[in-house]
């Protein structure tokens, strides 16, 4: 079993955090899992500073990797992409403020699809990171790093991002605990945006309350981010043991066609643990499911082609030749974008596009209350809904990419959570022919409190978080 | 179905050069995923409102009260050409 | 009187204002105090759009806008946002603006101005906020440019857009309109407009219910008054060559005092608007209540309030009262000597001398002018003498005593004039005799001549009236 935040705390106090970050740096270095864009050339005096300064925080020396799309003043943020290799920051994220004050170890920037368009990390300029439980299979995206990282035991703990499963995903595929939190729980500042309005940072562990401690230390109120809620934290704090009474809604459409039959039976006998545990369940209708992904993508899209518009080689990363500025940014842009960067931002500028407008994105949008609503009425009578949170267990490299429908089908199950702003938890609940699934317990607004307390119950419960993954070094 | 001139008119609304082989391609990906879209014109969503922002929150405010700004090598290191503290960029036309 | 406006001339103007005034920026901390700086050292990751960084908007710019939708007379939305704007530029940094679309701010106002016919009235359709992009050097003209520098200082200041409704019928209305909106705002202490690019102004034409041109670049008052001037010349001689005018973009070169075809592929615009997501809506309505009571008193308000309380004509009023730091100079020198002197002296010696100069009501101080009246009204001086103070400390500097004493300026009487008048009497005969003679010209001689022997301190008009005195009680 990998070690957790409270192994590490222990291994600090008996040796050194110089120690025990170099001793994950070493198997980061030992590693082919292409989990890391760029290592921090300064993790080992952050970590003596910990030590020598004898600072305090609740992450005091402790190792965590970044997604590569949270900006980390002075090192290097690419978010995986061509177009802004060589970028580095002058700012910290709010995040980052958050965990450098809490003492934890920026120990480098983990692999991602490309400005997180993706569902395999394998959009990435830096190639597709493995999966640790089968090099030959995807980890999963887009934070398909910062999720094999844990896994593979490179890092106790990571940040990745969630804008349709983004940190779900990769959790589900390596066999690791995502969150997503509410929308505005997380400061958004500093995170490169890809859809402004569904995205949320998340942390990713091997232990659900190593995630709380993170939620602890990044889910507090930032008044730079205007969506950010004022809200009561304390996740660890709520994090009890025990789901007697919670009543579960199990939604039929999250169960539908193209859910593998071992990944229905290991979320089903995951529900069968809950009810020994005391749980109830009942089947709830989410009627508007089967639209959510087409309503996610154009609005994720549409947002997307607005918000990569800054890259135009003017300001700060990479530039091509160009007779004119339009010319320069033009051919920038047709350069350093890989393709589905490109497709998304050409599906965006035409849902956005005059004619176009009524009939993608504002219906897009309104489909999007339909979907919340979904969540609302569930809420009323169920205290958390379970579902898989990906369809099948990881597929293979290079399966999916010619076909960018099908990989985007693959989101089917954790793009509507997006949409509704709700938060949701993926945790590890068992093994299809040796690779990882992942439970996805969605719920109510602000109501982290419940989904960790019901996911820490059931890692206590189950022993699927004790396997260790091929590529533990 | 979506048409090569569209694919480059929206290459270039959004700054994206498309050359011409790639605009057969991209024509007929982008078609397929459109298609796909299109079964939005099922829902009958003549009485829902529009979700901009899933939190109900408003009247987000600052103060008018200056934060200070970065160093102007700060801002310049990460551009690719500069002059006299410019940062400095093909003519426009 | 009724205008005619024998051409059908029909002006709009598009006004955009920069809060200037504020201490920061629309949407970050960034100060606004750029105007004198190193380019880019005004920005940060906000207003730079580096990836990451997200707005946050500035309640007093709201404030602000608000204000002057309510002296505008403009309705206040109850609800509204923003939107994204979409294009690409290389002064905008994030490749759209973020500025208001379908719920401006305020709409629906109107502005009084002096037109052609009297008071008339120009609706306004919208204010709307949104924030100024950086600002552009072409190294050499725009179309031949060897390449282009960017400093984004301006990035992100807050900017006000006023559209106004084609109410204008003539280029001098529309100057009229500009210069009252600019002393309205002045007042509302939202902006100072002798900073560069504080106000900038595109105008839409049209003549005979023709197609309207848009005119773009207007920077000063009285280039808006010369670009529609030409503009509405051209449109006349394409009708008079029986053609149809084209609706069309404009750039009015000021140098040439002509406005050019933009003569790029008219690209068809799609700006792809949305709402923008890092913003959440506002809702202002209460608002307007708090910010009615602080209002400060207006033009037209002022103007008013000068003729009741200080009894002066009207002209003298609106001149005034047209530029706030007039009407400001004004009631402080008018608090000390008597207001009645005081509007003659600033309205119609003090603008003049100023208006003749190039300068403004800053290069003359509140104590001098007050120093001035009194040593007039005391008698110390003559009004000549003033006006000759006045000149002197605007060319060369100094104070009214130091220039009196430099110059000998102190008004002689009594004896000293008397004495004068009987010597130039007995100096010049012939011109006492051309004065008998019927020519009223030779008294103004006879009493230039006292002048010239007083060094001009003494009173031109008492002078004449001793000299008629003399000449009857000794010539006759």
């Amino acid at each position: 079993m990998l070690d957790g935040l409270s192994d590490i705390k222990n291994r600090i106090v008996s040796s050194s955090a110089e120690e025990v970050v170099a001793s994950y740096l070493e198997r980061i270095e030992k590693s082919n899992i292409n989990a890391f864009t760029c290592i921090a050339e300064d993790a080992i005096e952050q970590a003596k500073k910990v030590d020598s300064l004898d600072i305090e925080g609740p992450l005091a020396g402790v190792p965590i990797a970044i997604k590569d799309n949270i900006s980390t003043k002075g090192l290097s943020t690419t978010c995986s992409s061509a177009i802004l290799e060589g970028y580095v920051p002058p700012y910290d994220a709010h995040v980052i403020e958050r965990l450098r004050k809490a003492g934890a170890v920026i120990i480098g920037k983990s692999n991602m699809d490309e400005f997180g368009m993706g569902t395999s990390t394998e959009t990435s300029t830096y190639g597709p990171t493995l999966n640790p439980w089968d090099t030959e299979r995807v980890a999963g995206g887009s934070s398909g790093g910062s999720a094999a990282a844990v896994a593979a035991g490179q890092v106790p703990v990571s940040l990745g991002s969630d804008t349709g499963g983004s940190v779900r995903c990769p959790a589900a595929f390596c066999g690791a605990v995502g969150l997503k939190p509410t929308y505005g729980a997380v400061s958004r500042y500093g995170l490169v945006s890809y859809a402004n309005s569904l995205e949320q940072i998340g942390p990713l562990a091997n232990r659900v309350e190593d995630v709380a401690a993170l939620m602890d230390v990044i889910g507090t109120y930032d008044n730079r981010d205007s969506t950010c809620v004022k809200h009561n934290a304390g996740y660890t704090d709520t994090l009890q043991d025990g789901v007697d009474g919670l009543k579960i809604g199990v939604p039929d459409e999250y169960f539908g066609e193209g859910i593998d039959d071992n990944v229905q039976k290991l979320v089903w006998d995951a529900i069968g643990k809950f009810e020994d545990m005391g749980a109830e369940y009942t089947k709830v209708s989410m009627p508007n499911t089967p639209y959510a992904l087409a309503a996610y993508y154009i609005i994720a899209m549409s947002e997307a082609s607005s918000n990569l518009a800054r890259f135009d080689g003017t300001r700060y990363g990479n530039r091509s030749e160009g007779e004119n500025w339009h010319m320069m940014a033009s051919k920038t842009r047709q350069e350093k974008f890989g393709a589905e960067v490109k497709r998304r931002i050409l599906l965006g500028t035409y849902a956005l596009s005059a004619g176009y407008h009524d009939k993608y994105y504002l219906k897009a949008l309104k489909v999007r209350t339909l979907v919340k609503q979904d969540f609302e009425r569930a809420f009323e009578d169920v205290d958390v809904l379970m579902a898989p949170t990906m369809p099948t267990p990881a597929f293979k490299i290079g399966e999916k990419m010619d076909d960018p429908l099908s990989l985007y089908l693959s989101d089917v199950n954790t793009v509507p959570i997006n949409l509704a702003g709700v938060p949701s938890i993926s945790v590890p609940c068992g093994f299809s022919e040796g690779l990882p699934v992942g439970l996805q317990v969605i719920g109510n607004y602000f109501d982290e409190a419940t989904i960790l307390k019901a996911a820490h119950s059931f890692e206590k419960n189950t022993d699927h978080h004790t396997k260790l993954a091929a590529e533990v070094v | 179905m979506i048409t090569k001139e569209q694919v480059e008119h929206i290459g270039w609304l959004a700054r994206v050069n498309i050359d011409e082989e790639d605009a057969s391609e991209f024509a007929s990906e982008l078609s397929t995923v459109l298609d796909y879209f299109g079964q939005l014109d099922e829902v009958d969503t003549s009485d829902v409102k529009p979700t901009y922002h899933v939190a109900d929150i408003m009247n987000v405010f600052r103060e008018d009260e200056p934060r200070g700004s970065l160093e102007q090598d700060a801002i310049l290191a990460n551009a690719e050409e500069v002059q006299d503290g410019y940062i400095k960029t093909p003519k426009i036309i | 009187m009724v205008y005619e406006n024998p051409d059908g001339v029909m002006v709009g103007l598009e006004i955009h204002v920069q809060l200037n005034k504020l201490a920061t920026k629309l949407f970050c901390g960034c100060s606004t105090d750029y105007h004198t700086s190193q380019p880019n050292t005004h920005v940060c990751p906000v207003c730079m759009g580096l990836p990451g960084c997200l707005p946050v908007l500035n309640k007093r710019a709201v404030e602000y806008a608000i204000r002057i939708g309510l002296a505008l007379n403009c309705e206040i939305v109850e609800q509204t946002q923003f939107h994204r704007k979409n294009y690409y530029y290389p002064d905008l940094p994030k490749g759209f603006q973020t500025t208001q679309y379908d719920y401006p701010i305020v709409s629906d106002g109107r502005v009084v101005i002096e037109g052609e016919d009297g008071e008339h009235v120009v609706r306004i359709r919208r204010a709307h906020m949104e924030e100024d992009p950086g600002r552009l050097m072409h190294m050499g003209s725009i179309d031949r440019s060897k390449g282009t520098l960017i400093d984004y200082n301006r990035s992100g200041m807050a900017l006000i857009e006023i559209v106004s409704e084609p109410d204008m019928r003539s280029p001098r209305e529309a100057r009229r309109f500009l210069d009252k909106l600019r002393n309205i705002l002045e007042y509302l202490d939202v902006f100072d407009s002798t900073l560069e690019g504080s106000m900038r102004v595109d105008a839409n034409i049209s003549i005979g219910g023709g197609d309207r041109t848009e005119v773009k670049n207007i920077s000063s008052h009285k280039g808006a008054e010369r670009a529609l001037l030409y503009e509405i010349m051209r449109q006349k001689n394409i009708k008079r060559r029986g053609e149809e005018v084209v609706m069309e973009t404009r750039h009015f070169d000021e140098a040439r005092g002509v406005t050019i075809s933009m003569r790029t592929k008219e690209e068809e615009h799609d700006y792809r608007y949305f709402p923008e997501p890092d913003l959440v809506p506002m809702r202002v309505g209460s608002w307007v209540d708090g910010i009615l009571e602080t209002l400060p008193e207006l033009p037209d308000a002022r103007r008013s309030r000068f003729i009741s309380d200080y009894g002066m004509v009207d002209t003298h009023a609106k001149a005034l009262t047209s530029d706030i730091r007039v009407a400001d100079f004004y009631e402080e020198v008018a608090s000390k000597v008597d207001p009645a002197a005081a509007a003659v002296w600033v309205s119609d010696v003090l603008k003049g001398e100023l208006n003749y100069r190039d300068l403004t009501i800053a290069s003359f101080n509140v104590e001098n002018m007050v120093k001035i009246i009194e040593l007039v009204a005391s008698g110390k001086i003559t009004e000549k003498g003033a006006v000759e103070i006045i000149r002197n400390i605007l060319d060369e500097g100094g104070s009214p005593m130091d220039i009196v004493k430099e110059k000998g300026l102190l008004k002689v009487e009594g004896d000293v004039v008397d004495e004068a008048v009987g010597e130039v009497l007995k100096e010049n005969p012939d011109a006492l005799e051309d004065y008998f003679a019927g020519k009223e010209k030779s008294l103004n001689f006879l009493v230039g001549q006292v002048m010239k022997k007083t060094r001009g301190r003494a009173d031109a008009r008492s002078v004449r009236e001793m000299m008629l005195e003399e000449i009857d009680k000794n010539y006759r």
